[in-house]
């Protein structure tokens, strides 16, 4: 039989507005209940900086640059099941709007073009990532088990989806959870 | 190139084709051929003198592959990309036409004299590899002709003054049966079905037990039955020759040799039903077979074979006006087509209502394919009973098949159903067979311990195509030509399909271009299973097909290309990162990231 102890759950935001987060602090009430039944690993909420063996990872954002497929990895080595929560991470969302753009072209724009910018040129501290060329969804650069849409998942939505896992279930969120307009 | 277009050229072509919105396409399409491309300014003059919305007529416009929005060249040339035209060397072909006319494939040349680009297969797999330019089909192409066709090309020379002998289409009948046979004089089968009456006559029809041959192998009478006892007058009859499945053109050898066949089986489904119109949907790829089928059609005329009280019988008036489809797949589903009819976006309908109860324009109608129509033929001649003696138990009658790929005789042959997959292999000369793809990319891809498997409803049904790979072909490269297809002619109306036939060519081209990773195989399980289950009409349904068998009984073909277990991104990661590298100046060990782990070797 498993073991009944708390699951650990990681979430991070990478390419993302902490929107998604906001969400699931939404849950209100019931964040009580599932702390019954999980506890934090890796996450906002912790502060913790790496994240260790985990049951499930959270993750909000798409990946942007090369930190995020860094953390994006270790979350998928140390997580059993990992979840894009939100657009942003399932499709790229806002932050791919700069796709079609050259990525040279709009770093040119932001640190070397711009009027009255004295010692112009982009930063390069090797303690910056460098950006990608493009954003992509999250299940473009590591595997994916869940996509929780909606920009954000309502905080009701955040709640069947993580009661459905933490009890067991194969999540399904369905009908008004998944209509946005 | 001017926009001016002058309103003489309108008013002939509307005086020509009609000025109905109904008629919308028909109208684009006489324009289009006449003038190379849409210009926006005409787009706008057509919606006006329509009286409806410039947006749906743009939007007709833009969903036909064969009209232009924008300047395509005197001289649009468009190979046929289906797999048998590539492994017959389009490709290389293409390449060269490209290369001596100084264009890139699909852009427009500087001097805006041609354009060239690759098309749905044209039809022409037992004489490929094939190409069309303009609404002219040219087949056997070689180094020699393609450079022939550059000269006419580069010295403008119109299409009417090419040589004759370059649109010269074989027929290619290998085995004739019952129906490539029958040596029927223009009118006899009518005659003997108006003696029947019209009940007699749909009696025979009931009894001969004759199945659609386009494809679902519904029951021809009681579709006719249908269509006769809805309510309304007016009755309609459709003939489905947009023959768009990759791998057939049984159909085009029909129109091309057999046409009267067609029309009195045309005119026999009117006599059934009452319809008093008919149609023939004839694909854009077909349109060189128009005058030839007009000329028909104004002999049966003079012969008192169409028009009112045929064959002297007061009532029984009835004639049939061609329609052209202008490149798309989806039309040929019957739904599809009745909206193109119309003169719209060929989008799939909601059924029911069934085209026998609300049809073209709302009225009952029956829509039938090219060989099931010409069939009724045989029926009327020898009767229902004689008809459903030869074939099997569900399938009666004979089968028309499409072969072509890798045989020493591709071409049309006639065969009773339930005839075996090794029976045909071995009368089309195929040796060495790796596979059989029967029924078209939507169709089922045979392995060789099925070859016993029989040609009919009941086993292995087929619309007509029978393409043959022999063992120096990759089955991969096959199913992933025809996940192509479908991506490329899915309608997108619907989510499941619009969107699912391109993740499942993403995954084909990932795994093609070495990307491959286990969990891809799992990804593509899942994308086949939503396609068949939720897609809107049967091209989406039937999209997943060639991978589904291929990875059932081909599964090696797409496991030699995993190079990684687990999971693998489709693109380069550190590559991704050169742009901003190259920004910064940065290569230090945090400017790079490692492109993946878990590489089999
Ligand atoms: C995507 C799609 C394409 C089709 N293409 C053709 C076609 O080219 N010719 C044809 O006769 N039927 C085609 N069909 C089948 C038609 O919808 C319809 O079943 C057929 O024309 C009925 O005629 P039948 O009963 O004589 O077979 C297609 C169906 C689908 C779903
Ligand atoms: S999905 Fe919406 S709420 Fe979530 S990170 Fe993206 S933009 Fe913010
Ligand atoms: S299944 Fe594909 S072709 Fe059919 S309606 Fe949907 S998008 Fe169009």
């Amino acid at each position: 039989m498993i073991e009944q102890r708390k699951l650990r759950v990681a979430t991070v935001s990478l390419a993302g507005c902490f929107g998604c987060h906001m969400s699931f602090l939404d849950i209100d009430e019931h964040l009580f209940e599932l702390l019954e039944r999980i506890e934090f690993d890796r996450s906002p909420l912790t502060d913790i900086k790496h994240c260790g063996p985990c049951d499930i990872g959270l993750v909000e954002g798409g990946v942007c640059n090369a930190e995020n497929v860094h953390v994006l990895r270790e979350f998928r080595a140390n997580c059993r099941t990992l979840v894009a929560l939100g657009a942003c991470a399932i499709n790229g969302g806002l932050p791919a709007q700069r796709n079609h753009l050259d990525i040279g072209a709009c770093l040119d724009e932001v640190y070397r073009s711009r009027p009255g910018l004295a010692r112009a040129q982009v930063p390069n501290d090797p303690e910056l990532p460098l950006l990608l060329d493009k954003v992509h969804p999250i299940h473009e650069v590591v595997r994916v088990d869940y996509f929780l849409p909606g920009c954000p998942p309502s905080g009701e939505a955040i709640w069947k989806f993580l009661s459905d896992l933490v009890n067991g279930r194969t999540p399904r969120v369905t009908g008004p959870l998944l209509h946005f307009d | 190139m001017t926009t001016e277009v002058p309103q003489s050229l309108i008013d002939e072509v509307l005086t020509a084709v009609g000025s109905t919105p109904d008629r919308l396409l028909q109208i684009l399409v006489g324009l289009q051929s006449r003038l190379d491309y849409l210009p926006p300014a005409l787009i706008s003059r057509l919606a006006a003198r329509l009286g409806i919305a410039r947006a749906r007529v743009e939007g007709v416009a833009g969903f036909y592959s064969f009209l232009h929005l924008a300047p395509a060249g005197r001289y649009r040339v468009r190979f046929s990309d289906n797999i048998v035209d590539r492994m017959l060397g389009s490709e290389a072909l293409s390449e060269a036409m490209c290369a001596r006319l100084g264009v890139r494939p699909g852009e427009l040349s500087e001097d805006g004299r041609v354009m060239i680009s690759t098309t749905s297969c044209t039809g022409m797999g037992d004489q490929g590899p094939a190409l069309l330019v303009n609404d002219r089909a040219i087949g056997r192409l070689d180094p020699q002709r393609v450079s022939e066709i550059c000269d006419l090309i580069l010295h403008d020379t119109p299409l009417a003054a090419w040589p004759p002998e370059l649109f010269a289409i074989d027929d290619n009948i290998r085995r004739a049966d019952a129906l490539l046979t029958s040596h029927l004089a223009p009118g006899s089968a009518l005659a003997a079905a108006m003696a029947l009456g019209r009940e007699g006559w749909l009696a025979q029809v009931q009894a001969s037990r004759l199945r659609g041959r386009g494809g679902a192998g519904f029951t021809t009478a009681v579709k006719w039955l249908a269509c006769r006892d809805a309510p309304g007058e007016r009755k309609v009859v459709v003939c489905n020759a947009d023959e768009g499945e990759p791998g057939t053109f049984k159909d085009r050898v029909l129109l091309h040799r057999h046409a009267e066949l067609v029309f009195e089986g045309m005119t026999l489904a009117a006599w059934a039903t009452g319809a008093r119109e008919g149609f023939l949907y004839l694909r854009g790829e077909y349109a060189w077979l128009r005058p030839r089928l007009e000329a028909v059609l104004a002999a049966r005329r003079a012969a008192g074979l169409l028009g009112a009280g045929i064959l002297g019988a007061t009532g029984f008036d009835f004639d049939i006006a061609i329609h052209l489809g202008a490149g798309a797949y989806v039309c040929g589903e019957e739904t599809s087509l009745l909206e193109s009819l119309e003169g719209k976006r060929g989008t799939p309908r909601i059924r029911p209502p069934f085209p026998v109860t609300h049809g073209y324009l709302g009225h009952p109608t029956v829509v039938n394919n090219v060989e099931t129509l010409a069939k009724t033929c045989l029926i009327a001649r020898d009767g229902g009973a004689a008809f459903a003696a030869s074939g099997t138990a569900q399938s009666a009658g004979t089968k028309l098949l499409s072969i072509s790929g890798d045989c020493a005789r591709p071409g049309v042959y006639e065969y009773p159903f339930g005839v075996s997959i090794q029976q045909v292999l071995d009368d089309c000369g195929a040796v060495d067979v790796l596979a059989v793809q029967v029924g078209g990319a939507s169709g089922v891809t045979i392995a060789p311990y099925e070859f016993h498997r029989r040609i009919a409803f009941e086993d292995v049904p087929s619309a007509g195509a029978f393409m043959v790979f022999d063992s120096s072909r990759d089955i991969f490269e096959v199913a992933r030509n025809f996940v192509h297809f479908f991506a490329h002619e899915s309608c997108g109306f619907c989510t499941p399909c619009r969107v699912g036939t391109a993740l499942l060519k993403g995954y084909m081209d990932k795994l093609a271009d070495g990307h491959g990773a286990l969990q891809d195989l799992a990804d593509i399980d899942w994308l086949d299973r939503l396609l068949k289950n939720a897609s809107h009409c049967g091209l989406g349904s039937s999209a997943p097909n060639p991978v589904v068998d291929t990875l059932l009984k081909f599964r090696p073909a797409y496991e030699r290309r995993i190079q990684h277990a687990d999971f693998q991104p489709a693109f380069d990661l550190d590559g991704a990162l050169a742009r901003a590298r190259e920004m910064t100046g940065r290569d230090d060990a945090g400017a790079h990231l490692d492109s993946g782990t878990g590489v089999i070797r």
